[in-house]
């Protein structure tokens, strides 16, 4: 056993950094700041790789755990532990973190509050994946809410105030909601640890427990937790905060935004929903999934409307998100161990590859907005293929990913959602369809009114990809290809937990 | 020399290694791209000869090795390669008119400055094609698909900066994913209901005998056999690729590519990936034959699409003024065919044909390019003319493909690929109607092919563009030779024997060629080729402007097919509408619904705390102050006593004092 | 009359005395002189009430008269204090114009 206790570096390792930038970053350069930033940026990354090093690829259950009490009066234990879906998770935030700082490596407005905010915010991320007790999972989860805020309000377009605060607001009212449910489990079970609370509802006591505080307890405790981590991923209807949010914060922050911060709530259906109140999700599936095409189909029609790029991106970021959902409700319905395989390492998947793609498509919008002195409409551009070849061809690989085209990283994943939804739920399947359909046609019209057709006023002037710009792009790009070509690197992390679910599907 | 299925992943690797070369480049690595594609491109031709003649070793075995690409819960999903006469065949085919085609875009592409990015684009479609081929899984096959596909997409949209190109690109690329969606729910289908897609595993693949029987003995909830619903969900993404009516719109419109793109992918191989596709899970396509009582066989539906699609496509070309655009409507047509021969029966019909047809097309094509490349770009068959003399090999290389296209008897491959089909279609048992629209459309086709090398070709030059043509280089006219040798040297394959019917299919039986359909045919080409000569070649134009002939005779119908049946317009007012629409939809949800409740609850918040504060301050802040102004009076007030003189407190202690004392002496002091 | 009352008599003069001089005099140091007065008045009464009481043996009035003295001590050393204070401000001890604290 390592003795370090490596999933606590982890996650205050970005703290630390915001420590550090804030004794030290005063007396230097503001491009040390950045440095400084991108190097605390990246020990996520490498720690992650240690971690990758030391994690049993064949186990299923927690690793590297490490738990101590904290307050002994209210049950609290300080709890972080690892699996294939946390791993997952920190391996992504590991990647993209860093790449979103070097997307913001021209910010002038104060580099070192915006690296110390970053870091923060990347901390945060963290412990929500790594926590184990709801008690620090939901610090961890609210205190991701305040450097977004300020990053959101203070970096964003004109339109930020705004939407800083319907973000942090509507964030805010749903985690009120979880926190009340959370309370009520408390009450009655006397526990916060997730994996206490999931070995109650896996022999069947959460439910009668919860029934002693009144009879309808167990399904209000699900909604409410439901409807927090429905607003964070957001599941239809409940995204209306995320499309001005990406389309205000700046470029890096909508990467992360987009790229880490969405998977949260993912990982929170994954980790407390679904294996808490997999009765009340049986039951409510067939509504939700209702629900999740609405977010694909819709989603990536309201998208074809958008001329904001950055709002159409958001909204392709909810079609994809909505699919991991999609395939999580579709296993919920119905018990089918090979389909709901497929499906669940689908969403996976589906998570890391939406990561990279979306967070890719932000940059290359960034780019477009930085280069045209904030302009981000479709008509503001054409032609720009002509004059930036290297720019257009790593955005479109990025958009082809996003569309799911097979040899890049977003065609696996879908590939299995869809099989495991059509396995579980056909006709969810055959609707989904639409939404790829119509995924096509936005990203292609983007790419056509973008980049193709005779060269636009505007984009004459316009450089290729410097060599920051060209270092953000590039690991992106490698990745896509890395991961599409042989996405068994990816899925032999997260196989054994899948198979372990999918072979105790409740 | 054989080649073993591990080894066939060298086929489709060469030119992705030439593509990713390519990418690679600097602008300025013209020759090293260009070398690289076309060198990769020979190698694998070699290579595909190895293996055609390892597959011709045993014509009736499938050679495959199958492997797994990541795991899947307790087991894996697996790909493969798969190695038969069909792949061989195909794959010597795509390699060889592709490397053609590659020397001759040395030529026609000289000019372009993007020159390399055009090689690197051929080679990655190359890889794409060439994987779908030797693939063993309908996965490996559906991904190679949607790359090729993607490389058309690019290729079409070449010359980006025009906005008909890019248009054109996202035409194409959309229509073919319409079609793609119903094979990915086909493929869906067929893995959840077998739990594999390798085509071939020892037993268990799909196209095997254990799953073709469980699958035909399913049904759905229509009646319909299992098998019957995949097979047709699979042959929708044929109709997309391989143009197929309804969704044919797209190919005319691809062809505002370069023409070397419009020769190698929308005529000679990528449009026949459907046709190759069908011919593949041929087995599945047909699983439902020996059920008697379904309501309906999917090749049922695969013959009637084809025969409609032959007779519209011919019919459309009889009208159009573009040299592209006339071959690209023979394209679908002939297409067409193909798919009649499969669903009638004669898969090897079809491939035989398909075979046939990239090689005669690629040359027209190419033929086609050659003269645009002199014409200074000039496409309008009414604008160029007379090119017969200064042009002669690109004449009589488009002339023999012309000939093979129009079937033209005994010397040309395509007469003897469109009997088979023919006699396939006049020998289906369900209904002679897709033989009677083969039937016209041969005539059609010999018509519209004379019509265009008159007009072309004959006369005298009515632009200038066309009066200043000279003969192409000989990168380019060379391939323009070698395939018109092909052309005509591959009637060879199936006369006098039917040899590549025997090698495709060992288990099929000859039939006896009927000599009375064979004379009918004949006489149907003559018929086609005579009145195409008599209204077109006797009399030629005279100028750009002067009227056609057909439309002066009937000029609602022609302008009618002119105008491609209107298709596009029907599109655009119902999908392209229905689609705005969904969008404008999805769009008013969003502000209106979505918004709008958040924005409700959002101001019964503000609401909510205008009213508690109205409360806090009229209600609570007002009892407060007033209970402290009363207070603060009441302190006033007897702060007064608080004179500050010393001897006025003493004297009122002195006072009090007195009093205690009387109080206490009158009371008795107890 | 008995000595018990002579006593009482004193200590009463005593005491009007003390009290005149707190009530009519205007210099700060003449009304501390009062306040000792009435008082020693009290001290008086105290050790009269002792000596010719019915437990004349116990030493209960002396111990009070003691702890009385002890407090005027204290008390005058306060008031000097107040006076010192009063005459920093105002240059003069004259109660009649300290009147700052007023209300």
């Amino acid at each position: 056993m390592n003795s370090l206790p490596l999933l606590s570096l982890i996650v205050f390792a970005p703290w630390a950094g915001t420590v550090v930038l804030a004794f030290v970053g005063r007396s230097v350069s503001a491009s040390t700041n950045r440095a400084l930033a991108l190097l605390f940026s990246l020990s996520t990354l490498a720690l992650a790789l240690v971690v990758l090093g030391s994690f049993d690829p064949h186990a299923a259950g927690y690793q590297l755990v490490e738990r101590h009490a904290w307050i002994k009066a209210l049950n609290v234990n300080y709890h972080l532990g690892l699996d294939g879906l946390s791993l997952l998770l920190v391996l992504l935030t590991g990647i993209v973190s860093p790449l979103c700082l070097l997307a913001s490596w021209r910010v002038e407005r104060c580099p070192r509050a915006f690296g110390m905010l970053f870091l923060l915010l990347q901390g945060a991320a963290l412990g929500v994946f790594l926590a184990l007790d709801f008690f620090h999972w939901f610090i961890f989860w609210e205190v991701s809410l305040v450097p977004a805020f300020f990053l959101i309000k203070i970096w964003g377009g004109p339109g930020a105030t705004r939407a800083a605060y319907q973000f942090v607001i509507y964030t805010l009212a749903g985690g009120a909601c979880m926190l009340l449910g959370f309370a009520a489990l408390y009450a009655a079970t006397g526990t916060l640890n997730f994996t206490d609370l999931a070995q109650l509802a896996a022999t069947g006591q959460l439910g009668p427990k919860l029934a002693g505080l009144g009879h309808f307890w167990p399904q209000v405790v699900f909604v409410g937790v439901f409807l927090g981590l429905a607003v964070k991923v957001p599941l239809f209807p409940f995204h209306t905060w995320l499309p001005p949010a990406y389309a205000e914060a700046p470029t890096g922050v909508s990467m992360f935004l987009t790229g880490v911060m969405s998977k949260m709530g993912v990982y929170g259906f994954l980790r407390i929903l679904w294996p808490l109140f997999p009765a009340q999700l049986h039951a409510a599936a067939p509504c939700l999934l209702w629900l999740a095409l609405g977010g694909v189909v819709l989603g990536a029609f309201a998208a074809m409307k958008q001329t904001d790029l950055k709002r159409m991106v958001a909204y392709s970021s909810i079609n994809h998100l909505n699919y991991c959902l999609l395939a999580l409700f579709a296993v919920a319905s119905a018990t089918k161990p090979d389909a709901a395989a497929a499906a669940l390492s689908g969403t996976l998947l589906q998570m890391f590859n939406h990561g990279l793609s979306a967070a890719a498509l932000f940059a290359c919008v960034g780019i477009l907005e930085a280069r045209a002195g904030g302009l981000r409409g479709l008509d503001d551009f054409g032609g720009v293929r002509t004059v930036a070849p290297l720019f257009a061809g790593f955005c479109g690989i990025a958009m082809f990913s996003s569309l799911g085209l097979p040899g890049l990283n977003g065609f696996v994943g879908e590939f299995l959602i869809f099989r495991g939804v059509f396995g579980l739920a056909p006709w969810a399947a055959g609707v989904a369809c639409l939404g790829l359909l119509a995924t096509a046609l936005f990203l292609l019209t983007f790419w056509q009114r973008v980049f193709h057709g005779p060269v636009a006023a505007g984009v004459a002037a316009f450089r290729d990809l410097d060599r920051v710009e060209f270092l953000t792009l590039l690991p992106f790009v490698v990745l896509m290809f890395l991961f599409g070509v042989l996405p068994q690197i990816v899925i032999s992390v997260f196989n054994p937990l899948v198979t372990a679910w999918a072979a105790h599907l409740p | 020399m054989t080649l073993s299925a591990e080894k066939l992943w060298f086929i489709p690797a060469l030119p992705l290694a030439a593509a990713a070369v390519g990418a690679l480049m600097p602008r300025s690595g013209r020759a090293i791209a260009a070398g690289a594609a076309i060198a990769a491109m020979l190698a694998a031709f070699l290579v595909s000869c190895v293996a055609l003649s390892t597959a011709l070793a045993d014509p009736a075995a499938k050679l495959v090795h199958n492997f797994a690409w990541f795991d899947l819960g307790t087991s894996a999903l697996r790909l493969g390669w798969l190695l038969d006469p069909l792949t061989a065949f195909m794959c010597v085919m795509v390699t060889f008119v592709g490397a053609l085609i590659f020397i001759f875009s040395l030529g026609y592409m000289k000019a372009d400055e993007n020159f390399k990015q055009f090689f690197c684009f051929l080679s990655l479609f190359a890889a794409a094609m060439l994987g779908l081929l030797v693939a063993n899984s309908l996965l490996l096959l559906f991904i190679c698909w949607e790359l090729v596909g993607l490389a058309s997409y690019l290729l079409i949209g070449f010359w980006f900066h025009k906005p008909s190109a890019a248009a054109a690109a996202k035409k194409a690329f959309i229509t073919t994913r319409i079609g793609d969606l119903g094979l990915l729910l086909g493929m869906l289908w067929l893995y959840n209901s077998t739990g594999s897609l390798l085509f071939f595993d020892g037993g268990a693949g799909v196209l095997e005998t254990a799953a073709l029987g469980s699958l035909a003995a399913q049904f759905t909830a229509g009646g319909l056999a299992v098998s019957t619903a995949i097979g047709l969900l699979i042959f929708c993404g044929a109709v997309g690729k391989s143009g197929q009516f309804p969704l044919h719109v797209w190919l005319p419109d691809a062809m505002e590519g370069p023409t070397p793109v419009s020769a190698l992918i929308h005529a000679a191989t990528m449009v026949a990936a459907g046709v190759f596709l069908i011919a593949r899970v041929y087995p599945l396509m047909s699983a439902d034959q020996v059920l008697a009582h379904v309501p309906l066989h999917a090749l049922t539906v695969v013959a009637f699409i084809g025969a409609i699609t032959a007779l519209m496509g011919a019919c459309i070309a009889v009208a159009q003024n573009d040299i592209k655009r006339v071959l690209a409507f023979s394209t679908v047509s002939q297409l067409g065919y193909m798919m009649l021969a499969l669903g009638v029966g004669s898969w090897v019909a079809a491939i035989f044909h398909l075979l046939t047809h990239a090689f005669f097309k690629a040359l027209l094509f190419l033929g086609a390019g050659s003269v645009i490349h002199s014409a200074h770009h000039e496409q309008d068959i009414r604008r160029l003319g007379g090119l017969r003399g200064p042009m002669k090999v690109t004449f009589a290389t488009f002339a023999i493909g012309m000939m093979a296209l129009s079937g033209v008897p005994f010397l040309f491959s395509g007469f003897w690929s469109k009997e088979a089909i023919l006699h396939a279609a006049h020998g289906w048992e369900v209904s002679q109607l897709p033989f009677y629209a083969a039937l016209i459309a041969v005539v059609l086709t010999a018509f519209y092919m004379t019509r265009l090398v008159a007009e072309t070709f004959f006369g005298k030059a009515r632009s200038d563009a066309a009066g200043h043509a000279h003969e192409s280089p000989a990168t380019m006219t060379i391939p323009l030779v070698i395939l018109a040798v092909c052309a005509v040297l591959l009637s060879l394959l199936a006369w006098p024997s039917p040899w590549l019917q025997h090698q495709l299919d060992p288990s099929a039986h000859s039939e006896p060629d009927g000599i009375s359909l064979m004379v009918l045919s004949i006489v149907l080409v003559a018929l086609g080729l005579g009145s195409g000569w008599a209204i077109y070649g006797r009399k030629p134009r005279v100028s750009e402007t002067s009227a056609d002939p057909l439309a002066t005779a009937s000029p609602g119908l022609i302008a009618f097919l002119a105008a491609k049946l209107k298709f596009d317009e029907l599109y655009a007012a119902t999908f392209g509408r229905l689609n705005a629409a969904s969008a404008a939809f999805a769009n008013f949800l969003e502000v209106w619904l979505w918004g709008g409740i958040v924005t409700l609850l959002a101001r019964l918040g503000e609401f909510t705390g205008l009213v508690n504060r109205e409360a806090d301050e009229r209600t609570l802040n007002g009892g407060f102050n007033s209970v402290s102004e009363k207070v603060r009076g009441t302190g006033l007030a007897y702060s007064r006593a608080q004179t500050g003189d010393v001897h006025g407190y003493l004297r009122f202690i002195a006072l009090g004092f007195v009093i205690l004392v009387l109080l206490v002496v009158m009371g008795g002091a107890k | 009359m008995s000595p018990l009352q002579l006593c009482l008599v004193l200590s009463s003069l005593l005491f009007c005395i003390g009290l005149v001089a707190v009530l009519s005099r205007g210099n700060a140091i003449l009304v501390l002189l009062g306040v000792e007065l009435m008082l020693n008045a009290a001290n008086i009464n105290f050790i009269a009430f002792w000596r010719y009481g019915p437990h004349p043996d116990a030493g209960t009035g002396v111990i009070f008269v003691l702890f009385s003295i002890a407090a005027a001590a204290a008390e005058a050393a306060v008031g000097l204090a107040l006076v010192i204070a009063i005459y920093r401000h105002q240059q003069n001890i004259r109660l009649q114009e300290a009147t700052r604290l007023k209300g």
